[in-house]
């Protein structure tokens, strides 16, 4: 087990934030950008690249370019076990942006769905990140 | 055919995750600041295992795209829930991370929430 030093830490729980928070800025901005653009059921490459003119869908798929890149880096400090279920909690924010700025209707049941993700987000945040050994990366 | 879409959905996702963790690990812990970070980066493209899984995650987003084509979304929300309790499977088994039950219990909620999500 790595015995992380609370500087180190902070670190993997910032990382944490950052992915979580691009997840969900990324797939809203994208969303937003995509309802703007209309249906697109094309097998014309052109009719995609169309969408990108869109400010919304280009700020989203780079904010989503972003995400993958902090994603990787979290994986490189991080347990899968851990990441993916404390990473759910963007299930949770996404359906509260859609609600709140996208005016997106929410069921009872789907207010139960972000309860039980939220459930199984804190019982994994109560486990230490990293159960493997590790050793940070040096530059040369 | 779609339940085959959700089979390789799922297990290119899994795989993915498991590639890229594997391969990440290997590299050494990430650095915050800008130049580590454009390190990493740089490195990952001499990184086979990081690769490969990059590769497995792009091959679920297609089948992902060929599905949502003939089906709706919520057809495609099975293969996302059965990653989850695949993946932590795979990193108690091949990641050798130590898979407590409160580890099994968040990735059983999320996985259960996630399918109520689509009902």
């Amino acid at each position: 087990m790595s015995s992380a030093t609370p500087g180190e830490a902070r670190k993997t729980q910032l990382l944490t934030l950052i992915v979580i928070g691009s997840n969900v800025v990324g797939n809203v901005s994208l969303s937003h950008g995509m309802r703007q653009v209309g249906k697109i059921v094309s097998a014309s490459p052109l009719d995609y690249a169309r969408a990108f003119a869109n400010p919304w869908t280009l700020a989203g798929v780079l904010v989503l370019a972003l995400w993958m890149i902090t994603d990787l880096a979290l994986l490189s400090r991080a347990d899968l076990s851990f990441v993916l279920p404390v990473t759910a909690s963007a299930y949770v924010l996404i359906a509260f942006a859609g609600h709140f700025l996208l005016h997106e209707h929410i069921s009872v049941q789907r207010w139960v769905a972000i309860v039980v993700i939220t459930l199984g987000v804190v019982l994994a945040e109560e486990t230490p990140p990293r159960t493997t050994e590790g050793q940070s990366e040096h530059l040369q | 055919m779609r339940w085959l879409l959700v089979g390789i959905i799922a297990l290119c996702n899994t795989v993915g995750d498991v590639l890229n963790t594997a391969g990440m690990k290997r590299q050494g812990e990430a650095e915050l600041d800008l130049r580590s970070v454009a390190h990493m980066v740089a490195r990952i493209f001499r990184n086979p295992l990081v690769l490969a899984g990059l590769g497995s995650l792009a091959v679920a987003f297609i089948a992902l795209l060929s599905l949502l084509s003939i089906s709706n979304v919520s057809f495609a929300v099975p293969a996302t829930a059965i990653s989850y309790l695949l993946e932590t499977l795979l990193a108690k088994y091949v990641l050798k991370e130590k898979v407590t039950w409160r580890r099994w219990g968040a990735a059983s909620l999320v996985a259960f929430g996630v399918l109520m999500l689509s009902w």
